[in-house]
């Protein structure tokens, strides 16, 4: 390839950047962190494949425990001489902090790239802004920002190059998702534009300076007053020189590419008199807009910053037009308190110091600072515009957000509501589609291929919703015959595709299209009954825009051609048939290569499928005539009946999908929700729910204790309450002898049930008669929707039993409410049920301290809270504070509760004579060790709070306000194994040596489930996942083994789908334990690779094969000389391989290396044997008892 | 030394005694192992064609079915380049096997449906294998489908894989077909260059107490020999063709019965999984010395000496059992 060959690729941002620092590194350690860990995934994948550096080797990459570990490790590398990078955002970055001022104060160059993202203050957000980077800017490091994909290409090179070249090092950084998850075709660098642009003396001299004994020198010294600040300051002529080493480096590489970049660039109108200074991808919508306006011959220009520090004020200055008037500087961040954002503030220093030594007489612009995008709130060319008008009033606001309604601090600058500026050349397009069709996927290969077989420059960018179960997607897809800028989503689409129909229960989907539009359903109908059943909106929408509307049956076509599921292929011919953008022949062509390059490395079977899918798509694709507008069903979201306000306000427009309307006085200021919302979104997402056969039922009630989303309940209640119940609402006669003279129900919420199977799978009852016809059958739910939905809110009224009276096992457990209910959890999700367990077992006196992961955003990602209350307001109390710190932070509520009992307490003790010794030796004494036990105390407390309200003295307040505490509370926290055995351990191992009385809830997946499938220490030997693609090499870490030998926690290992018995017993008894408790609990996940509807037959093998031994350890029974041990499984009695073989994550191996695999197997095998072996020796140790036998050597 | 050679498949083998179709074969030092103890050839178990559809549906449907619907996981798995989940980890796998050992190579392929498929077979011709047997494995359950369709199919796919290979083709069959002489003619006729008597079914067991049908593998049993026996002494004076004898055999005896009803090969599964490879040397020892104390100069001499023209009753073979055994009890009581 020569210099001159310009070759384009179609890519997202983070495979635009790791192309190049992967190119240009030698080591790369990593920590997967939204929305970077792509960048890693790349890297990872590229050197499985043994893909070469610039310097011929292979990069080694990998994976660390955290990115406090990967940015030490990398250290390390760069110290030792070798070329390093790194992929990170958020709250990744901020754990690299104090290693990022080492390697800065060490002048050693290194680059970072950060797909810049929220860092999490009142709320997590996985999506976009400045803030993490902006955290970072003391470090030292420099600073340089790109706009756009072909921007992060180049500038990921030049950070490479500059960092070598001036020493220090670099974050090079873009906008989390807008451009990390865009794509576009960009012009690609070769290998030969790198190796003319590193330098290689530079690259030896990193080199020369590297740590080694054959040159022996010392770094990282502790120095005192007399040293320190003069050293300090010995970095300076480094950061005066940077500006200039990177602009250069700048110019050396428009030599060789053409593409020119500067530390600061001008685009507008030559004698601008209103600027807009911004970094990051705003500035390719203000560019869109200036263009547009400068055309009209208004005088607005855009400063683009790219080297944000070191900040050059000169070149800075040199930027601006002489004419500027009023200038307004947006940053993507907010610091609190300060007085003005990080950019704003480099620029006002920059004017001040040299201004008049550029512009001399000139009065200083009028200058405002201007917040936006938080979080990725989308930035359009209307908010651009209403900069520019601001900035044309002389009493313009010097301090503004765009984006939002400020009705608070009234900060928000209006926007005026125009329809959204879109150029006429653009060909635009939205899909609506649902996460399990592929519709993101086919969209990703018709850009590709529109971006690789025309001259057509593109641009997609996707949707994705909160939810991980039935979740939506929605791509925005541009193609254009110049570079695309718009960095926002479509508003006016002139292609509409519609995957699923029901999508438009909820939505009018068709607002989005523009007059003409044309518009494609896949829908279960003859093109000719379409129309009647389309909701009015989109009735009304499709005549009032007279759109040109299509349909085709794409489910039964891939039904016939034994696709599930997956409609993807079909409806990307029939895109490329009506969008008209390439020569039909020519687009199914690419198609089929496409299949090709996808399917067809897992074999012919699939590619075939989808080949024969692709040529038969376009006759069943027909046009649907317009009607008349004359639909009785709307488009419309169940109503949110909640008696409190703000449920009905704000929760309701954030389910409605209107949360961009509300302004800023609706929302809480310290981030705090109400719970119990889960239960108004009603997704219907199951084509198929569960039907209830009472007559066969045995009652085991195990459908109710595997629900991951509560949405298969039981219940037993007394006859006469059946009085009221709707027609169609089923019971039976209750078997149990604890309940004589009851009714028992199963009873699905058919709205929130997702059609997981779990439930039917597991259920036991046959059918005597026709063993095919279980208790539980999978029915159609949208006939059965209406019925059901009538019976399951009788249900709901039924009361919950007398608590304190069960008698506590799996059955009886299932007559307990569940406080955590209709999460966003994946379809048939193996760690929900745990959370649902204890929540019924201790919901009404439970705290979660919530480690990041899976379970903190499906259990507190917006719009709604699956967590919930009882029939008296109790519930549990929830918090996620970070991925890193769970364990501590938990023990941190256990501390406090002590603190605040203990002054309860001693208050109590203070008011005897007041309040009565009975009622507060009562209080003081009672052991609370008992369902009935805690609600006695309440009942004391009650009591207690009566008497004091007679009493005037301040302290009776005081005990009256902390009275609550007397009530025994139970902490636990929750978190998945990347947090308990890696980020976290070190927390959760001093929480366990603490003795504290928190108890420990590992959803153990053995993977990262959130961020997508990397492994964990948890991850078993022989299994693949992200960065041990050729399955892993060392056995899973034993958590439980490390646990107990401290002696004093209480450790189970717990399987609920193969031993539920267990582990409800497991949980009673971790709970009651007065010191530290872990459960380990084997979690399926769909990172497993199986249809989870088999998670109970899985679970069974992975207890039964003994790769996954269950057992209790309890120190309490060292005390009554009993071992502590209890291994509740006998020996394994079923080969791994029975086990293994049924998920991907094991055949995955098998297929890319069978010898491995089966080497692996064997040695997994042995492991486990081993372990079991291990165990029960443990198990049959005789233990000295205390006070019993005499230490070595005898009395002293 | 008693000759023992024979000809199989137009193979020439020193003698007829083979592993069958197993997993036996999977692990490399097995199959040199078989070699040692003097199996005449290798024969490789199935490409199945509904399972390696399964795998790469499976694999494909967890890898896609939850990937790019999630902001934070636009995918859960690794992305290898390529898979071996299609037939070609078992074309190097006969590669291997060719490298490893010198005896004869007889893959199978096992298939229900049409050419698609089929064309498997160029490839494994391709990969070396010294014969292909056609394992025909397919269970009728439909009561609309008729002996004379189920018939066809297996015709049918003789045919096409017949008209893409040159090396020689066993068709495998199960005993339940209500015309088997005429199948096997057909089958002849159209260029099967032998049979394999008889494929095991697969029978599941019930489960009583959980009311369920449960997949079983279970070894095979000697008294499953005789069927095969009955069959192959009614075929072997009307086929000009290879037969192979496979499942119930188990010792050298069980040897004997076959070649003396009439087959050319005998394939042990059940045994060799059991025992280990180095039992097939014993059944080799043993059947040589059998051979030799009754007299035989070469296994030619007694291949068929038993079957339905050379046997002394041949009625035995054409009458039902359990008339015969009732006439022989009353015969004995009278006498």
């Amino acid at each position: 390839m020569t210099a001159n060959t310009k070759t384009t690729a179609t890519l997202d941002g983070n495979e635009a950047v790791a192309r190049v620092a992967y190119k240009l590194s030698e080591v790369i350690a990593i920590y997967p962190i939204t929305p970077s860990s792509p960048m890693a995934e790349w890297a990872d994948e590229w050197a499985t494949g043994g893909q070469k550096n610039l310097w011929g080797t292979v990069p080694r990459v990998i994976e660390m425990q955290s990115e406090a570990g990967a940015i030490a490790a990398l250290h390390g590398a760069i110290q030792a001489g070798a070329l390093a990078t790194s992929f990170t955002a958020s709250q990744g970055l901020l754990l690299m902090i104090p290693e990022m001022f080492k390697i800065a104060g060490e002048l050693t160059p290194f680059c970072l790239h950060v797909a810049a993202r929220t860092v999490a203050t009142h709320a997590l957000s996985i999506f976009g802004d400045h803030s993490d980077v902006m955290a970072c800017r003391s470090t030292g490091f420099a600073f340089l920002c790109s706009a756009s994909v072909q921007e992060a290409h180049d500038l990921a090179c030049i950070a490479h190059v500059a960092t070598l070249e001036g020493r220090v090092p670099f974050v090079h950084f873009f906008d989390g998702f807008r451009t990390s998850h865009e794509v576009a075709k960009i012009v690609a660098l070769n290998d030969h534009d790198l190796r003319s642009l590193v330098p290689e003396a530079a690259v030896a001299h990193h080199r020369s300076r590297a740590l080694t004994p054959d040159q022996p020198k010392l770094r990282g010294s502790s120095q005192n007053p007399d040293t320190y600040f003069q050293a300090r300051e010995a970095v300076n002529p480094f950061y005066e020189a940077l500006p200039g080493v990177v602009q250069e480096t700048m110019n050396r590489f428009a030599m060789q590419t053409g593409r020119q970049y500067r530390l600061f660039d001008y685009f507008g109108h030559p004698q601008a008199e209103r600027l807009i200074i911004a970094m990051g991808s705003a500035c390719e919508t203000i560019a869109e807009v200036v263009e547009e306006l400068a055309n009209r011959g208004e005088p607005v220009g855009l400063v683009r910053v790219r080297l944000f520090r070191p900040f050059s004020a000169r070149a800075f200055l040199k930027t601006l037009p002489d004419t500027v008037r009023a200038i307004a500087v947006l940053d993507r961040t907010k610091e609190p308190g300060a007085s003005g954002e990080p950019l704003y503030q480099e620029v006002v220093t920059a004017l001040v110091d040299q201004w008049a030594e550029e512009f001399r007489e000139k009065p200083l612009p009028r200058l405002s600072s201007g917040r936006y995008g938080l979080a990725s709130k989308e930035f359009t060319p209307a908010m651009v515009k209403a900069i520019y008008r601001e900035l044309d009033d002389r009493r313009a606001r010097r301090r503004f957000t765009v984006g939002i309604v400020d009705d608070v601090t009234r900060l928000s600058l209006p926007v005026a509501n125009e329809p959204e500026f879109e150029a006429s050349e653009v060909w635009r397009g939205v899909f609506y589609g649902l996460a399990s069709d592929g519709t993101v996927g086919a969209n990703k290969n018709s850009v590709k291929i529109i971006g690789e077989h025309t001259p057509l420059w593109v641009q997609a960018y996707f949707v994705y919703d909160s939810k991980k179960a039935g979740s939506l997607t929605v791509s925005h897809l541009r193609f254009a015959r110049r570079p695309i800028r718009s960095a926002y989503l479509i508003k006016q689409a002139n292609f509409v595709a519609c995957h699923r129909l029901s999508l438009l229960e909820r939505q009018n989907l068709l607002e989005v299209a523009a007059p003409r539009a044309t518009v494609l359903f896949n829908a279960p109908f003859a093109p000719e009954q379409l129309w009647e059943q389309l909701p009015l909106e989109v009735q009304q929408t499709a005549v009032e825009r007279q759109l040109q509307l299509f349909t085709i049956n794409a489910q039964a076509l891939a039904d016939r051609f034994g696709l599930g599921g997956r409609i993807n292929t079909i409806m990307q011919t029939c895109f490329f048939q009506l969008a008209n953008i390439l020569p039909l022949e020519e687009a199914l062509g690419a198609i089929k290569e496409t299949i090709w390059a996808t399917y067809g490395r897992f074999g012919k079977t699939i590619a075939k499928r989808n080949l024969d899918a692709v040529d038969a798509a376009l006759e069943h694709l027909h046009p649907v005539p317009l009607g008349e507008v004359n639909a009785r069903r709307h488009c419309q979201i169940p109503e949110v009946q909640d008696p409190r306000p703000f449920v009905r306000s704000v929760t309701a427009a954030l389910i409605a999908g209107r949360g961009d309307e509300l302004p800023v006085s609706a929302f809480p200021v310290d981030g705090t929700w109400p719970t119990g919302t889960a239960k108004w979104e009603k997704r219907n997402i199951a084509l198929e729910i569960p039907a209830w056969d009472p007559q066969v039922c045995i009652q085991c009630n195990k459908c109710a204790l595997v629900c991951p989303h509560a949405a298969i309940r039981t219940k037993v209640y007394p006859k006469d309450l059946l009085v009221s119940a709707p027609p169609s609402f089923l019971s039976i006669a209750y078997k149990g002898h604890e309940f004589p003279e009851h009714l028992y129900t199963v009873q699905v919420a058919p709205e929130d049930c997702t059609g997981c199977r779990l439930c039917y799978n597991i259920c036991p009852a046959k059918d005597r008669t026709n063993p095919r016809h279980k208790a539980l059958e999978m029915v159609p739910q949208a006939p059965r929707r209406d019925e059901e939905r009538r019976n399951y809110e009788f249900f709901l009224k039924l009361p919950e039993p007398d608590r304190t009276a069960l008698h506590l096992d799996v059955k009886t457990s299932q007559f307990l409410d569940p406080l955590f209910e209709y999460s966003g959890a994946c379809a048939g999700c193996g760690e929900t049920p745990y959370i649902k367990l204890l929540t019924q077992l201790f919901g009404d006196r439970l705290l979660i301290a919530n480690a990041t992961g899976c379970s903190s955003i499906y259990g507190g990602n917006l719009p709604t809270t699956p967590y919930t209350v009882n029939a008296e307001g109790r519930g549990p109390a929830w918090s996620n504070s970070l991925f890193e710190d769970n364990a501590e932070f938990a023990l941190g509520m256990r501390l406090a509760l002590d603190q605040l009992e203990a002054y309860a307490r001693d208050l109590l003790q203070r008011l005897t004579p007041e309040i009565g010794q009975e009622l507060t030796d009562a209080l003081l004494m009672a052991e609370q060790n008992s369902e009935a036990a805690v609600v006695a105390q309440r009942y004391r407390v009650a009591e207690l709070r009566k008497r004091l309200a007679r009493m005037a003295s301040p302290l009776a307040k005081t005990l009256s306000e902390l009275a609550d505490y007397l009530v025994k509370k139970t902490v636990w926290a929750v978190g998945g194994d990347g947090w308990a055995y890696d980020i976290g351990f070190g927390g959760l191992d001093h929480v366990l040596a603490s003795g504290a009385n928190v108890n420990i809830l590992v959803l153990d997946t053995e993977v990262y489930s959130n961020t997508g499938g990397q492994q964990s220490k948890a991850t078993p030997l022989g299994a693949a996942a992200k960065f041990a693609a050729a399955g892993k090499a060392t056995p899973k870490k034993d958590l439980g083994l490390i646990a107990m030998a401290y002696g004093t926690v209480y450790v189970a290992r717990v399987a609920f789908a193969a031993r539920d018995q267990h582990t409800l017993r497991s949980f009673l008894e971790a709970e009651s334990y007065p010191g530290p408790s872990l459960l380990i609990a084997y979690s399926h996940c769909i990172a497993h690779g199986y249809d989870l509807a088999f998670a109970g037959d899985q679970q069974r093998r992975a207890v039964q094969s003994g790769y996954w031994p269950i057992y209790r350890f309890d120190p309490r029974r060292i005390h009554k000389g009993e071992n502590p041990l209890q291994i509740d499984m006998p020996q394994p009695r079923t080969p791994l391989s029975e086990f293994a073989y049924q998920e991907t994550r094991f055949r995955m191996v098998e297929q890319l290396d069978r010898a491995r695999f089966h080497s692996l197997l064997r040695q997994e095998q042995e492991e486990i044997l081993r372990r079991f072996r291990l165990y029960e020796q443990i198990a049959r140790l005789r233990l000295p008892q205390s006070g019993g036998e005499e230490p070595p050597g005898g009395p002293s | 030394m008693i000759d023992m050679k024979t000809n199989y498949l137009g193979l020439s083998l020193p003698h007829p005694v083979m592993p069958g179709a197993s997993p036996l074969i999977d692990d490399l030092d097995t199959v040199r192992r078989l070699e040692d103890a003097g199996a005449a050839a290798i024969v490789m178990h199935s490409l199945f064609e509904e399972q390696i559809e399964l795998e790469e549906q499976n694999t494909i449907w967890s890898m896609e079915v939850h990937a790019e619907g999630y902001a934070e996981a636009l995918s859960y798995f690794p992305r290898p380049d390529r898979f071996a989940l299609g037939p070609e980890e078992y074309l190097e796998h006969i590669h291997r096997i060719k490298a490893a050992v010198a005896v004869p190579v007889i893959a199978s392929l096992n298939g229900v449906s049409a050419a698609g498929w089929l064309r498997y077979g160029e490839l494994i011709e391709q990969a070396g294998a010294d014969a292909l047997e056609l394992n025909v494995y397919y269970v009728p359950t439909s009561t609309t489908e008729t002996s004379e369709r189920v018939e066809q199919r297996v015709l049918d796919i003789l045919q096409a894989v017949r008209s893409r290979v040159r090396i020689p083709v066993a068709v495998k069959l199960s005993p339940f077909y209500s015309a088997l002489p005429a199948l096997g003619g057909e089958l002849a006729q159209r260029g099967a260059n032998g049979l394999v008597l008889f494929n095991r079914f697969y029978e599941p067991d019930f489960d009583i107490e959980a009311l369920d049908v449960v997949p079983r593998l279970r070894f095979s049993d000697p008294d499953e020999l005789l069927l095969r026996l009955h069959w192959l002494a009614i075929l072997r004076p009307q086929l000009h063709i290879s037969l192979a004898a496979t499942g119930g055999i188990h010792s050298a005896k069980d040897a004997v019965k076959a070649i003396l009803a009439g087959a050319d090969a005998v394939q042990i599964v059940s045994a060799l999984l059991q025992f280990g490879p180095a039992h097939l040397s014993k059944i080799l020892r043993d059947l040589a010395r059998w051979v030799e104390e009754h007299g035989y100069s070469s296994l030619d001499e007694m291949r068929g000496s038993l079957s339905l023209n050379r046997c002394p009753n041949p009625e035995a073979f054409e009458r039902g059992n359990y008339m015969r055994v009732l006439q022989a009890w009353t015969g004995q009581n009278y006498r």
